[in-house]
């Protein structure tokens, strides 16, 4: 059996510094928009008493729930066995990190105490989800550094599988406790749902795959490595396996509050006279992030067509968390069954909320930081194989 | 004059009163808490609230920011409200209505199940607070709460007062006026209520069976918001 050669990248092309350069940029703009926003205090973002989540939480859950996704590849290489995956196996480790660390950065930056940090370190409630995560998170972070450490040396490889399934187990609790967050708001008519734990999982499986896909397409097109149709194909179908997946669960989702009355003025609210969010679900999450992307995937074998899925995939998948997120809030809260509620505190209306440039740049910050970290760690240790044509594929796979 | 046998068990009576009296006073005065005593869950302190003396004034509102140094900053969608009026109006009948919303302070809390850091919690007597020192400023407990009671400080705070510790970038609500309740006085709401308003809001010891509003409860309907949820509130509401 032919063993797979990794190699890091050269790094040293004025492409590379460049790409660098814009990301570092980006991640200081989020910083400089972390400080502005903890100075003046969160009044100058669009969140409000109603929108308490804002444009920060839809980047970081996004980025979260795809991190997860992201080590699907080396899971099925690992744990499931197909040899195919395996050389991809070690960048799919790595963006599960950085994907989490960029997700997590946002999270905790914007904080109303991003410096008290060190108490939801020291103190914790049990019974909290959010302090679950906190495990959950450090967790995955450690069992995934030890995965990549077996597949790196070659002592440890006899022990990858193992790692492998420990770090696939802990993904699936990891995306159910981020779900769970939602799924245990039982006051909320859009959350408490049961639904939401499995829905989150099968989007980190599309999400993630989607970010993999052109992350992996850049890194062998920037640095001159040859990438087969085998591998490709392989993956093109099984983001359309996930994508039709989540097509499917918030199909479930939707007709289940469908068929329950005192769900009716939710859903019309969001499948019909939402606005920005009816118009996000059905231009965004269904047809840009769902249908598009299906007919790219299985109607066509071009690379653009599948780089244009994945793009699909992604922008479809912030819609969806928008979507959940800030339309989840913007709906009023059900107090008073039967009655029509006015106050000063905005209750009985539909919230408004307009993303702030603070918010955003520090949104982007986090995907900018996620990147930033893959394009280092790629300089710094061989994550990718030399090669990626069909047949040094096909001989390592033999 | 002969005083008759009803006079003298009347006198005897009297006499013994005013013999026991003090003694049941200092019964009174040991059961009171001092302030180094913590909450003690023999107690829940709780509200009724009779809407139908709820008029379209706002003094328990008025009275609640005076008390707790709650200013506005003219951004109402940012400002922090820890009580306020609410209306409504059955979208069949028409029947108007109107009441003050506040914390529920409820037996099992949403807010302090999710909140990652213990910072919300319920005192043994039943009062949910925030403690400002381990508050991280996340809002999980605003989503939480089934009652949007709570605020998320947005800006920086001026014109605090002692007893009421606020902080940017932290969660904060209706206290139940912690800080009078342990002097032994009632919360500035139902006071101002009680001055200026109809009269509709009563405060105290739920689990007193010689209280008033424990008796007003046992004799006379009343109901919880989103009683559904099962959370058992601390805040009760008749012509509800």
């Amino acid at each position: 059996m032919a063993s797979i050669q990794y190699r890091e990248i050269d790094g040293r092309s004025g492409g590379y510094a460049a790409l660098l350069a814009v990301l570092g940029a980006l991640i200081i703009a989020g910083l400089a928009a972390a400080w502005t926003m903890e100075h003046h205090g969160h009044h100058i973002t669009g969140m409000s008493n109603r929108i308490v989540w804002g444009i920060p939480h839809v980047f970081a859950v996004f980025l979260i729930v795809a991190a997860s996704g992201a080590l699907n590849v080396a899971s099925i290489a690992s744990v499931f066995g197909r040899e195919l995956y395996k050389p991809l196996a070690r960048l799919s480790g790595l963006l599960a990190v950085t994907l989490l660390a960029g997700g997590l950065a946002v999270l905790v930056l914007d904080l109303g105490r991003p410096e008290r940090l060190i108490v939801a370190m020291t103190h914790y409630n049990f019974k909290s989800i959010f302090a679950w995560n906190i495990f959950l998170y450090t967790g995955f972070f450690a069992i995934v550094a030890l995965y990549l450490w077996t597949m790196f040396e070659r002592r440890m490889n006899r022990h990858s599988a193992r790692m492998g399934l420990l770090a696939f187990v802990w993904r699936l609790v990891l995306t159910t406790g981020t779900g769970s967050i939602f799924g245990f708001l039982v006051a909320r008519e859009p959350y408490d749902s049961a639904l939401l734990a499995p829905l989150f999982i099968v989007m980190s499986f599309s999400f993630g795959l989607a970010i993999f896909v052109l992350v992996l397409m850049a890194g062998c097109r920037w640095t001159g490595r040859a990438l087969g149709d085998v591998v490709l194909n392989r993956l093109r179908n099984l983001l359309g396996v996930f994508v039709a997946t989540v097509l499917y669960f918030v199909a479930v989702h939707h007709l289940t509050n469908l068929y329950i009355a005192r769900q009716h003025e939710l859903e019309r609210f969001l499948l019909w006279e939402g606005g920005i969010y009816t118009a996000l679900f059905w231009l965004g999450q269904i047809l840009i992030g769902g249908i598009l992307p299906l007919a790219l995937l299985y109607g066509t074998a071009s690379r653009r067509a599948l780089v244009a899925a994945a793009l699909g995939v992604i922008v479809g998948g912030l819609a969806q968390v928008y979507v959940l997120i800030i339309g989840g809030q913007a709906y009023p809260q059900l107090l008073f069954p039967g009655k029509e509620v006015r106050s000063s505190f905005f209750d009985g209306v539909v919230a408004s909320y307009a993303p702030s440039l603070p918010e955003v740049a520090l949104g982007v910050g986090g995907v900018a930081l996620a990147l930033a970290l893959t394009a280092v760690a790629l300089k710094v240790l061989p994550f990718l194989p030399r090669s990626l044509a069909d047949g040094d594929i096909a001989a390592a796979a033999a | 004059m002969n005083p008759d046998r009803r006079q003298v068990l009347a006198w005897g009576a009297a006499a013994t009163a005013a013999a026991l009296a003090p003694g049941l006073r200092l019964v009174e005065l040991a059961q009171a808490r001092s302030p180094q005593e913590a909450a003690s869950k023999l107690q829940r302190w709780g509200l009724l609230i009779d809407i139908t003396k709820c008029g379209e004034c706002d003094a328990c509102v008025t009275a609640c920011h005076e008390e707790n140094g709650i200013t506005s900053n003219a951004r109402p969608a940012t400002d922090a409200q820890w009580i306020r009026k609410v209306s409504l109006r059955d979208t069949r009948t028409g029947y108007a209505q109107t009441l003050p919303l506040m914390c529920q302070h409820c037996e099992h809390p949403p807010c302090v199940d999710v909140c990652p850091t213990g910072a919300s919690f319920k005192r043994a007597d039943g009062i949910v607070l925030v403690d400002k020192h381990t508050c991280i400023g996340c809002r999980y407990c605003v989503m939480a709460c089934p009652y949007a009671a709570r605020s998320f400080v947005h800006e920086t705070v001026s014109g605090q007062k002692a007893d009421v510790p606020r902080g940017k970038g932290t969660v904060e609500a209706c206290t139940l006026c912690v800080h009078r309740v342990d002097r032994g006085a009632t919360p500035a709401c139902v006071e101002a209520c009680g001055r200026d308003g109809g009269g509709a809001m009563a405060f105290g010891d739920l689990n007193d069976a010689s209280s008033a509003i424990h008796r007003r409860l046992k004799s006379e309907p009343s109901s919880q918001i989103r009683a559904d949820l099962a959370l058992n509130t601390g805040v009760r509401y008749q012509g509800l």
